[in-house]
């Protein structure tokens, strides 16, 4: 074989290589997906599933009604909490931020989105639980809050940073305030942006287990009352699995497939929102 | 100005007292131990003995098998993402890519615990462990949760991470570079293996550190996974225990003192490593592709 033959021979076969190392990331995916939507539909056809809180194992009729009121209570108030404070905390970062204080804040953003979740949980519970003995709703919704902040400054920032330059100088010729710029015309010209990476953080809230451990903690009773133990989707994903009952097992896929749905629902939604981002940006 | 740039400070800030706070939780483990509780392994809660080795080793060990997996796979997918051919393709690649980022930790741990691990268990673990259980890395016993299991799993959940990161560091290479490489005969594999990847190497190595930090910090699905065991065993089929797998175990049931404190000196020593991991690699990341890269 000539050497322009063994090269172009190689040079297939990387190919090959490459293509099915994109294809193989797709596996694992499609397999989560398969199982969880097989495994968890036959909770989902009871309405019992949800309207009903958990029973004894063997009494029929059980459900995850409390679980799912727990996730969007402490989501909720975790909204709350965070998504003013990023928004504020992205659009200054863009509009007012000195170059090297910025880059400075952007990276402690980026090194809290890497902190382990189970840290952020025994931050909270030595800051919300400890000192009042008494696990509660709103020390999960805290956790959840430190996980979701840095999540929406940072997808604040980057829908900011779309707004065309002109927008502003034009509310500045006009004599407008900078703050005045920055959330009149500024904010409105990025909602869309903003408005997914809220959803996004929502979403990535919603699926975590770990900071909820020890804050919100689980509780078997129907509660609105954020200072009660709350229960969540992920804690009865994660106890309801570890236990040998079928009927708990069949339930915990239930809450698994509510949880993929919600994170696709979102996830698909948001890449359109962010579409309609960049076009807008481009109109103006 | 003065509020949004007090607002905006919050993030450095709740770093810190993250920090601070732990570090107070733990004092006294830190003061009845000291540095001995690094190398350790007694973990004995009954007799009040705690160690921290077997569970930096069983973190260590399956954060690098994960990532040892992951990086071909990854670094694969972004030169591919990163190609302008194929984009009917490319685009569901990387929306695939992106939704493996979005499901949460406990799904993975679920499918996991009840798909996987006993497929795993029957067509791989079970029949190596006992042809070649000599190889004390794959003596037998073959669990369904062990080391592997925990560390495959976790190779996925990284995966999209160091995707998405290699991918715009490979985007970030100059355009110039590779049109030259073509200029000069070279074929595709050619231009990436001897021109891209080289100039990608440094962002690239940042996408790896990055994915290792979060691979350190993964706590539910391989809580699920990894057969919770204080143990230093060599074997891959072997159940081990993670830093933060002992925390999410053990920390409700914890009482007195010492036991809670030792666990939150545990989150501590993974709280600190976690934060050195993540600056080092995003620092790397930011060099090479700018601050846009990683979020």
């Amino acid at each position: 074989m000539s050497r322009n033959n063994r090269r172009l021979l190689a040079d297939g076969i990387a190919r090959a290589i490459v293509y099915a190392m994109a294809l193989l990331a797709l596996v694992p995916l499609s397999l989560v997906l398969l199982y969880t939507v097989a495994n968890g539909l036959p909770a989902l056809t009871h309405l019992d599933f949800f309207i009903h809180v958990e029973r004894p194992v063997g009494i029929p009729g059980a459900g995850v009604a409390h679980a799912i009121v727990g996730t969007a209570v402490m989501v909720g108030l975790a909204s709350l909490m965070s998504i003013p404070v990023g928004i504020i905390g992205g659009v200054n970062l863009v509009e007012y931020g000195r170059a090297r204080v910025a880059s400075w804040i952007r990276l402690a953003a980026d090194v809290l989105v890497g902190t382990p979740s189970i840290a952020i949980g025994l931050f909270v519970y030595a800051l919300l639980v400890a000192p009042f003995k008494h696990f509660s709703g709103f020390a999960g919704s805290v956790a959840l809050a430190v996980l979701m902040l840095p999540v929406v400054i940072r997808a604040t920032e980057a829908a900011v940073a779309l707004v065309p330059g002109g927008l502003r100088e034009a509310g500045l010729a006009l004599g407008l305030a900078r703050w005045r710029v920055a959330l009149q015309l500024v904010l409105p010209a990025a909602a869309p942006g903003v408005l997914t990476g809220a959803m996004l953080a929502v979403a990535r809230a919603a699926g975590e287990t770990a900071p909820l451990l020890f804050t919100g903690f689980g509780n078997r009773f129907f509660t609105t009352n954020p200072a009660q133990p709350m229960s969540a989707l992920p804690l009865i994903v994660y106890h309801d699995a570890l236990t040998p009952y079928p009927s708990l097992v069949e339930q915990a896929w239930g809450a698994a497939l509510m949880l993929i749905l919600l994170t696709l629902v979102v996830n698909l939604a948001s890449r359109y929102a962010l579409r309609r981002q960049i076009a807008l940006a481009g109109k103006l | 100005m003065v509020i949004t740039t007090a607002v905006a400070l919050l993030a450095p800030l709740l770093v810190i007292v993250i920090v601070l706070l732990l570090a107070g939780g733990a004092q006294p483990a830190i003061r009845q131990f000291g540095a001995q509780f690094l190398v350790s392994s007694a973990w004995n809660p009954v007799k009040q003995q705690f160690g921290a080795e077997p569970f930096i080793y069983g973190t260590l060990v399956t954060s690098i098998l994960a990532l040892a997996m992951a990086l071909p796979v990854g670094v694969g997918t972004a030169v591919f993402l990163a190609e302008p051919s194929l984009p009917r393709i490319r685009g569901t690649i990387g929306i695939g890519v992106e939704l493996l980022a979005a499901i949460p930790s406990v799904v993975y741990g679920i499918w996991g615990l009840y798909v996987f691990a006993p497929w795993l268990l029957m067509h791989l673990s079970r029949p190596i462990s006992e042809r070649f259980g000599s190889v004390p890395v794959l003596a037998g016993p073959a669990r369904q949760t062990s080391v592997l299991t925990a560390s495959i799993v976790l190779a996925v959940m990284i995966l999209p991470t160091l995707a998405a990161i290699s991918r715009e560091v490979v985007r970030a290479v100059p355009s110039g570079l590779k049109e030259n490489s073509f200029a000069l005969g070279a074929t595709w594999w050619e231009t990436i293996w001897k021109v891209i990847l080289p100039a990608a190497r440094p962002g690239i190595f940042g996408a790896t550190v990055l994915a290792f930090g979060r691979a350190l910090g993964e706590t539910i699905a391989v809580t699920m996974l990894i057969g919770n065991r204080p143990q230093i065993q060599t074997s891959l089929f072997g159940p081990a225990y993670t830093l933060a797998s002992v925390i999410a175990n053990e920390f409700t049931e914890a009482t007195g003192t010492l036991y809670p404190a030792a666990l939150i000196e545990l989150g501590l020593i993974l709280m600190l490593v976690a934060l050195v991991v993540n600056l080092i690699a995003l620092l790397l990341v930011r060099s090479v592709a700018g601050e846009g890269a990683t979020r």
